[in-house]
């Protein structure tokens, strides 16, 4: 059993988490929110040659690892809270033409999921919905969409949409239910990664800040919370890697259970570190100026993407019954 | 990663699987549970089965006559006796999973060679003497005394949640040898031979009923210094060394046991009616019994990580075995809740009722308070994540 890291996990992990740091650092993860439709092409082109859209793409053309590693790649743009249709992008790899590269840009959509929000529109080269018939791509310029005022994730631009055309056909629905658990799959990565990340800020916080002549860090009260942070965080990340090697191999257990377990636990640990890292920041972190809430707010919008959290409650249910 | 075992590993499992189909047969009914010399005489002979099958001392080192196994091996070791339903560890707990390991990693060769061998026998049954009223959580305030006179140390005092003191042969000990020195520097562990005079006990009954909890008060009781494990006043590091083992790999078992647990409440859940359908039917309750079977999916997946980090490390249970036992406990509390309110009324006798195997469960229920005190409460793992992992200062005493 080598149920941790191996030196090539541990130097795609330490890649991946110094493209992060050079291309988004907060500061320009936080500038994004300018742009046109939240997103820098230049950026997207970069996170094209460092690979993680080709990620999982037989060689020569893309990097030929499996769902196990591209759990670890999710985990840190998680944890740097990249902004953009990154999931949708790699799952489209070979499937659309120029998005393994990076030189398109695909979103998604669930069709039967409501209300109909789609993020990131305007940059959107295409669009690929998904149903239980299959995957459907669908050119963003056709799609009637308004835009959402005031979205809750500053940095992922919303728009409702009104009129979705049927598209055309890309896969059927075997395809489009191995495009469901995958995502979500990632999904729960990069959940664990915002998991993971509150943890260290509201670690970090507590060892600086001091009330009643100490580091508020060495009360129990605070660093309690910080505990059960970082107890939440490890089972979810136990939990997603295990279903990254489910899903790469079928005989080492139940894949389909592991991926809704490990999506359940992950979106809780996300929100509920969220909202922890606020609390330990106080005051400070209920204002704008603190990044605390641009981690519980793309937490609560993963939180809604591929399926919710009672459907996968639901589906490991399923399997005991 | 992966979570596959090796063709050795499925070997281990498939000899251990059929030896166990072979064994388990005849084994005597379990006797009554406040039958103790009766239980001694049940848990020390499966423990003889084990030992003369080569299974005793599983992951104890070969040279201490241990079977030396891997992590692996130990994991599926637990996992697969649990499954057959073989008898738990019972009254060899001590002396198997904390006291013995402790002997083999600290003790000296005339130690080594004077309990463990008997240890893996189940010759030889050892109780805990770590925690006083006065010292719980705080357990290095300890105050039990051990006053050297010539080659034996006089000790008295009271140590409490001494489980199967009254079958034990020997006691780990924790006592204070410098009263002197800051708390953590003055304390022993020594090995006290359970028949020397001056010891008394007093059963205690806990709120499952059971009586494998004493009192046992210590006057005047002499000990020989050769029976010391390590240094004079270097005991709390000994301690840890026990703890490690305690929280690293004690739960193990029980995780499998709790899995198959939640399979088994499902089943109740099918047969249990409810609002005109079956409870299986309640929306909330099945998915509350499905995140509760992902978080011990999660649990699972978590204890083969540790085992992997075992196995590349240093063969000590790591602060991994603290992260576990909390997240472990917290499940434990809801789905003792969970069962005790799909049993509704069935969940008021402490017995199987009407057919339904509720007995378990609400036992069960009452053990998992038990889980987030004993072996340090919840609040100290808390504490232990906090400062040792999370490196946050401690508060000032």
């Amino acid at each position: 059993m080598n149920f941790d890291l191996d030196d090539g996990e541990r130097a795609l992990q330490q890649g991946i988490r110094d493209v992060c740091k050079r291309l988004f650092p907060i500061d320009r993860v936080r500038a994004l929110e300018a742009e046109p439709g939240g997103l820098d092409r230049k950026l997207w082109r970069e996170l094209g040659d460092a690979g993680v859209f080709a990620l999982r793409l037989p060689e020569p053309d893309g990097v030929g690892l499996g769902v196990t590693q591209a759990v670890l790649v999710f985990e840190e743009l998680g944890h740097a809270i990249v902004p953009g249709s990154l999931i949708s992008t790699h799952l489209a790899a070979g499937i659309v033409d120029g998005a393994s590269t990076g030189d398109r840009i695909v979103g998604m959509l669930e069709r039967n999921r409501t209300p109909r929000l789609v993020g990131h529109l305007e940059a959107a080269d295409d669009l690929v919905v998904v149903d239980s018939e299959g995957l459907w791509l669908i050119d963003p310029a056709s799609v009637k969409g308004r835009p959402v005022p005031r979205p809750l994730d500053p940095l992922t631009p919303m728009h409702a949409v009104d009129d979705l055309p049927q598209g055309e056909r890309l896969a059927g629905g075997e395809e489009a239910a191995r495009w469901r658990l995958d995502g979500a799959a990632l999904v729960a990565a990069m959940q664990v990664g915002i998991a993971a990340s509150c943890v260290e800020q509201a670690v970090a916080y507590a060892k600086e800040r001091k009330q009643f002549g100490r580091v508020i860090g060495s009360f129990q009260a605070v660093k309690h919370i910080c505990a059960d942070m970082l107890i939440r965080a490890e089972v979810a990340r136990a939990a997603v890697y295990a279903a990254g090697v489910m899903l790469d191999d079928p005989s080492s257990g139940n894949a389909p259970r592991a991926v809704a377990g490990a999506r359940l636990l992950a979106a809780e640990a996300a929100v509920a570190n969220g909202k922890a890292n606020i609390q330990v920041h106080g005051g400070m972190g209920y204002t704008w100026e603190i990044d605390a809430h641009l981690y519980l707010k793309r937490a609560m919008l993963l939180q809604t993407r591929f399926g919710r959290n009672d459907e996968w409650a639901e589906e490991v249910a399923r399997t005991l019954a | 990663m992966d979570l596959r075992y090796s063709e050795s590993d499925e070997r281990f499992r498939a000899e251990l699987r059929a030896w166990l189909v072979r064994v388990l047969p005849k084994i005597p009914p379990k006797p009554a549970l406040e039958d103790w010399p009766a239980r001694r005489a049940w848990d020390t002979a499966w423990q003889r089965t084990l030992f003369d099958a080569g299974y005793a001392g599983i992951n104890w080192p070969r040279d201490v006559g241990g079977r030396g196994a891997s992590p692996t091996e130990h994991l599926i070791f637990l996992e697969e006796t649990e499954r057959a339903g073989a008898p738990y560890v019972g009254v060899n707990f001590v002396g198997l999973l904390h006291a013995g390991p402790t002997l083999a990693a600290e003790a000296t060769p005339e130690q080594k060679q004077a309990h463990l061998p008997r240890i893996l026998r189940g010759e030889e049954v050892w109780c805990q003497g770590f925690s006083e009223p006065g010292a719980g959580s705080d357990l290095a305030s300890l105050s039990t005394r051990a006053v050297r006179d010539g080659d034996h140390y006089v000790v008295t005092g009271q140590k409490i949640w001494t489980s199967f003191a009254q079958v034990a042969d020997y006691c780990e000990l924790l006592v204070r040898t410098d009263p002197d020195a800051p708390k953590h520097r003055g304390i022993s562990w020594l090995i006290m031979p359970m028949d020397s005079p001056g010891i008394e006990i007093q059963p205690l009954r806990t709120i499952a009923g059971s009586t494998e909890f004493s009192q046992m008060f210590l006057d005047g009781v002499r000990v020989p210094v050769e029976n010391r494990v390590g240094e004079e006043n270097d005991g709390w590091r000994v301690a840890m060394v026990t703890f490690s083992f305690e929280r690293g790999t004690a739960f193990v078992g029980e995780l499998v046991r709790t899995r198959a647990l939640v399979e088994d409440l499902v089943t109740i859940a099918r047969s249990t009616a409810r609002n005109g359908g079956s409870a299986w039917e309640d929306d909330g309750l099945r998915r509350d019994l499905g995140h509760i079977a992902a978080e011990l999916d999660a649990l699972w997946a978590l204890t083969c990580r540790n085992i992997t980090q075992a196995e590349r490390g240093s063969g000590v249970p790591g602060l991994g075995g603290s992260v576990f036992k909390l997240a472990y406990t917290e499940v434990r509390h809801r789905l003792g809740d969970l069962a005790m309110k799909l049993l509704d009324r069935a969940a008021l006798s402490m017995d199987d009722f009407d057919g339904i195997e509720s007995g378990i469960h609400v036992e069960r229920w009452m053990q998992a308070m038990s889980l987030s005190i004993a072996a340090g409460t919840s609040q100290i793992q808390r504490n232990i994540v906090g400062e040792r992992i999370l490196g946050l200062p401690k508060e000032s005493a």
